[in-house]
Order: C-alpha cells, then sequence, then structure tokens
C-alpha cells in the first residue's frame, strides 16, 4: 500500500511503532540521521531565501508543489539530524490534500521521544517546519 | 577558607543534582550564566521573606532593610572593579542593558553627525546593535578594528583609525564571548585616550575569567552581568568615571531618578540613582553581595590552576580531531573555547551531547559578523567555570568523539 492510501494517522501510528523498537536514544538518533542521509533533496534552485525557515539554528529550506489536489515537499537543511526530522514530516504529509494536513495533529512526535524537538528555542526547528507545511497547505485550500 | 574544587561543587545544588537515569549532568555553558551556588539561593529565598520593599523610598524598617541589601550589592560591584567610589556603579539589568544606557546617554551629550566610534570586529551583538542604532540616530560612524586569523585584535590598525581624530567613543570586549582571549585592554585603553577619545570594555566574559581594576587600566566605562558571576538574572553593572558619569543626562524617566519635580520641569537626581529610573530589581541586585564574595572566595591558585590546566587540554583533544577548526586559537586563553568539525553541523553535535547529558552551546552566540569573518555559520562553545573539573573535560571529549563517529 502507498503512504497516501493510508490515513495520516495510520502513517504516524507506523512511525511510532518503529521508534518503539529502538532500545535507547542512540539507536533512535542513528535512525534520524540515517533517514537524514536518505532525504531526497530539493532542487538547488529552489533554495531560496523566502523557502528558509526562520528560526533554526540550522538552515532549512522546505518547498512544496500543488498537483491534482495534493501537496508535495521536498527540503534540506545543513545539520543531519534536522534533515532527518524533516523526512519524518514528510513521510506523513506527503502527497496530502490541504484539509489532511490541516486537521492533522502531531502527537506522535512526542510518542516517538522527540518532544524536546518541540521547545521554542529548539535548535533544529521542528515547530516552525510543522508551522510551514501547515501554511502552505492554508495557501492552496480553496483552489 | 576554601579547599579544592570539589568543595566549590558542593556548594551548588545544580551539580548534585541527576537527570531521570542517575547520571550526573554536565554544565558547559558557563559564558551563557552559572549556576547558583546555595549562599545566593538562600539569601533570595530568605530576604523575599523579610527584605521584600520598594527601595530608597520609604522610612520604614523594612524597607531600609531591603535598601541597606541593594546598596550592599552595588558597593560589592565597587569593590570587585576597584571604582574609586559607589556613585560610580550603576545598577543595571545586564551588560545589554548597560551599553544600551550608556549608548543613549552619550551618545545624546557626546555624539555629533561625522563622529565616529571604533569597536573591534569580535564583538557580540550586545556591544555592536546599540552603537549601530546610536550611528543611525546621530549620523555618527560605526568603525571596526580587524581581529586577526587567531583571534587576537590588531592595534596597529585601531591606531591609524584613532590617528584620523574622528573617534570619539571606543567600545570593545575584554575576553569575547566566542574568542575567549584576553585581549590587550590596558593598551586599548592608553590608544584610545593618546588620541582623545573615551573607551568603554564590554566585561560580560572578563568579569568572569580576567577581572579588572579600573584604576589600574582607567577605562572610562566598564560593563557586566552579574548573572554570569552567581549572581540572579537581572543583574548588571555600568561604571561610570565621575568626571565623565556626572556630565551625562538621563534615559529613561521615572520615579527615583529625579530631584524635584514640577508639573512643569524636573530636576534630576546626581548619579547613579539618575540612571536608575523605577523601582530596579532590587533583591536580584542584593544578591551581587554574596555572590561576588563567593566569586572572589574562589579565585585562588588551585582554581587558577585547574582552569589553565582544563583549558590546555581542551585545546590539545580537540586539536588532535581531524577537521577541527577553533575559533580564537591565538593569545592568553581562557576555558571558553569555540570550534567547529570540518562536514559536521554544530547544532548536531549540541544536539547528540545533549542526549550524553552534556550542556553545550551551539549557534551563533550573538555574534553573527565575527562568525562570518571566520566563514561560520555558527559554532559549539564550551565554557567553563570554576566548579568544572578535568574529569568533566575528559568525560566531554570522549563524547564528542563517540558524536563525531555517528555524524561522520
Amino acid at each position: 500500500m502507498a503512504e497516501t492510501e493510508k490515513t495520516v494517522k495510520q502513517v504516524q501510528q507506523e512511525i511510532v511503532d518503529e521508534f518503539s523498537a529502538f532500545g535507547d536514544w542512540m539507536d533512535k538518533y542513528e535512525y534520524l540521521i540515517e533517514l537524514g542521509h536518505s532525504l531526497p533533496v530539493i532542487d538547488e534552485r529552489k533554495k531560496l531565501e523566502d523557502r528558509l525557515i526562520k528560526g533554526c539554528q540550522s538552515r532549512v529550506w522546505l518547498d512544496s508543489e500543488y498537483r491534482d489536489g495534493r501537496l508535495w515537499f521536498t527540503a534540506d537543511s545543513d545539520a543531519i539530524i534536522t534533515k532527518g526530522i524533516i523526512s519524518l514530516l514528510i513521510r506523513v504529509y506527503n502527497g496530502r490534500t490541504p484539509e489532511e494536513i490541516l486537521s492533522a495533529d502531531n502527537s506522535f512526535i512526542e510518542e516517538i521521544g522527540l518532544r524536546e524537538n518541540l521547545s521554542p528555542t529548539r535548535a533544529n526547528g521542528l515547530l516552525s517546519m510543522m508551522e510551514q507545511i501547515r501554511e502552505d497547505a492554508l495557501r492552496y485550500k480553496d483552489r | 577558607m576554601i579547599r579544592d574544587i570539589e568543595q566549590i561543587r558542593s556548594f551548588f545544588p545544580y551539580l548534585q543534582s541527576a537527570d531521570s537515569g542517575g547520571r550526573t549532568l554536565i554544565y558547559f555553558d558557563n559564558a551563557a550564566t552559572t549556576q547558583k551556588p546555595r549562599i545566593v539561593i538562600n539569601a533570595v529565598s530568605r530576604w523575599l521573606v523579610d527584605a521584600n520593599a520598594n527601595v530608597h523610598r520609604a522610612v520604614y524598617g523594612l524597607a531600609a532593610t531591603a535598601t541597606e541589601h541593594y546598596e550592599a550589592g552595588r558597593e560589592a560591584a565597587r569593590a570587585l572593579i576597584n571604582a574609586a567610589s559607589k556613585d560610580e556603579i550603576v545598577l543595571t539589568s545586564g551588560t545589554t542593558a548597560s551599553i544600551n544606557l550608556l549608548a543613549n546617554v552619550y551618545g545624546q551629550r557626546y555624539i555629533k553627525p561625522g563622529d565616529e566610534i571604533l569597536l573591534s570586529e569580535g564583538e557580540h551583538h550586545s556591544n555592536l546593535v546599540p552603537w549601530q542604532m546610536l550611528c543611525e540616530r546621530t549620523g555618527a560612524r560605526l568603525r571596526y578594528f580587524p581581529v586577526g586569523e587567531d583571534g587576537q585584535w590588531d592595534l596597529e590598525a585601531a591606531e591609524k583609525i584613532l590617528a584620523e581624530g574622528k573617534v570619539r567613543m571606543v567600545s570593545a570586549a575584554h575576553i569575547s564571548n566566542v574568542l575567549g582571549i584576553v585581549n590587550p585592554v590596558g593598551e586599548l585603553t592608553a590608544l584610545a585616550h593618546r588620541y582623545g577619545a573615551h573607551i568603554h570594555l564590554d566585561g560580560a566574559q572578563g568579569i568572569v575569567h580576567a577581572g579588572i581594576d579600573v584604576q589600574s587600566i582607567p577605562c572610562d566605562f566598564y560593563s557586566f552581568s552579574g548573572h554570569k558571576i552567581y549572581a540572579m538574572t537581572g543583574t548588571g553593572v555600568l561604571y561610570g568615571r565621575r568626571s565623565l558619569l556626572e556630565t551625562l543626562p538621563p534615559w529613561m524617566g521615572g520615579g527615583e531618578m529625579v530631584d524635584t519635580v514640577t508639573y512643569g520641569k524636573t530636576t534630576y537626581a546626581d548619579i547613579p540613582l539618575r540612571f536608575e529610573a523605577g523601582t530596579p530589581n532590587f533583591l536580584a541586585a542584593a544578591t551581587l553581595r554574596p555572590a561576588i564574595d563567593f566569586a572572589t572566595s574562589v579565585r585562588i591558585p588551585q582554581v587558577h590552576k585547574n582552569e589553565e590546566e582544563m583549558t590546555e587540554y581542551l585545546m590539545r583533544e580537540l586539536n588532535s580531531i581531524g577537521g577541527m577548526r577553533i575559533i580564537g586559537s591565538g593569545g592568553k586563553k581562557v576555558p571558553l573555547i569555540s570550534f567547529n568539525v570540518e562536514g559536521v553541523h554544530h547544532s548536531d553535535i549540541a544536539t547528540l551531547l545533549d542526549k550524553m547529558g552534556i550542556a553545550v552551546r551551539s549557534g551563533q552566540m550573538c555574534s553573527e559578523p565575527l562568525l562570518n569573518k571566520f566563514g561560520q555559520t555558527g559554532a559549539v562553545r564550551v565554557s567553563l567555570a570554576a566548579y568544572n573539573t578535568m574529569r568533566e573535560c575528559e568525560a566531554f571529549i570522549a563524547a564528542l568523539h563517540r558524536v563525531l563517529k555517528m555524524l561522520k
């Protein structure tokens, strides 16, 4: 089953299950680093100032395309853990309709034990990334 | 009499605490703020009960006690930097507030269009933005003298700019919060005065690792924060030489800073109260006394020796790591080291160190222009205090190797 045939909740639950298999923080972060390395990167030409997410210690670019009623994301960051975290978000939200994105919650981030990444001062700016995804969804909502 | 580092550690409840896994945490972000010793924590909780009344106003006993504590904080700050008089000590909320105050009142009185203000390239935002704002307001020009590749000042270049004769004020860090090098502030002070400029030294880090005697290094202004030397947050000092401070107008208006007020006109209080409008953070300021007493009591040979050994050890071990770039490698180094490892992002290093219970700073450290000058978008910084140990440094180095193995 392709990811988009599952609901947002189902994909989030899959991620939670994967993470629950890790014994300690090190395995978890090693996995995030691995995910970071495999993130399909954004087209260099799209690394524009206005797609640079503010509030991150590392530089994060997130770009979206709207095709056939769905949003598709690409991203990049100069920090690998940040890339790993974005890849989780992209896995959940890629190919979703704006409505699906706007009605989703992100409690799975807490469930996989990355809650500390949600605090507003955190270097990787997970909150800002989620906000950007929602903003993009909002932009295409009534089209 | 303090015997050794272990005894110093015993004064800090935080250093006795552990995380949920029973692991003792290593705190290496002392340049941002220090942990607090019990003597400060206890004083605050006691004063909240028995000395909490607004200062410099009322006649009742409680208010008198509060005022005594507040003024004792001022006296402790005076003694720490050997100012000639307690009137030269303006209490502020921190270094940033001190410099903003100074840039405003000095600017009002002395800066005209075409004047110049000279900074080093090694300044953090607190000693840069207020001057930039002043220049925008007044039409003055901001200039910078260079910092070399190894982080040391180029005083010859500073002199050339001063010799042009337009610089009114020089403002520079005693120790940069990124480079960790004790700057030749005595020489810069002499240079500034030789060319008729005033000089302010930003002592946010200098007060911690170098100390200053404002009579032997006769700078015109010196600012520092209390919370980096064990006092409560919200404490700071602007020292100003009396003959100059007295010529400066007030900035914020309100209670406490006045002499007489009518509906038509106000005359202002003498220094230092002229610059302390409104209710000050008097409980925090009062902690300057126990905090400075403590900071002074740990200025002992064992602590100096330990800091030197830790600095040397960290520099050696860091330098042995492939792709290591230490920002600020030259001169008289204090235990404050910023670095990057090629191909690895500083925030990744700090994130993983945090998972191992080690708190270090990463990012721009409020010094974006300086880091950009060194071709960096940020860095990792370790900064130590009197309570840190060689064992912690060894644990940090081991953890860093582990982290780099994960990231490379």
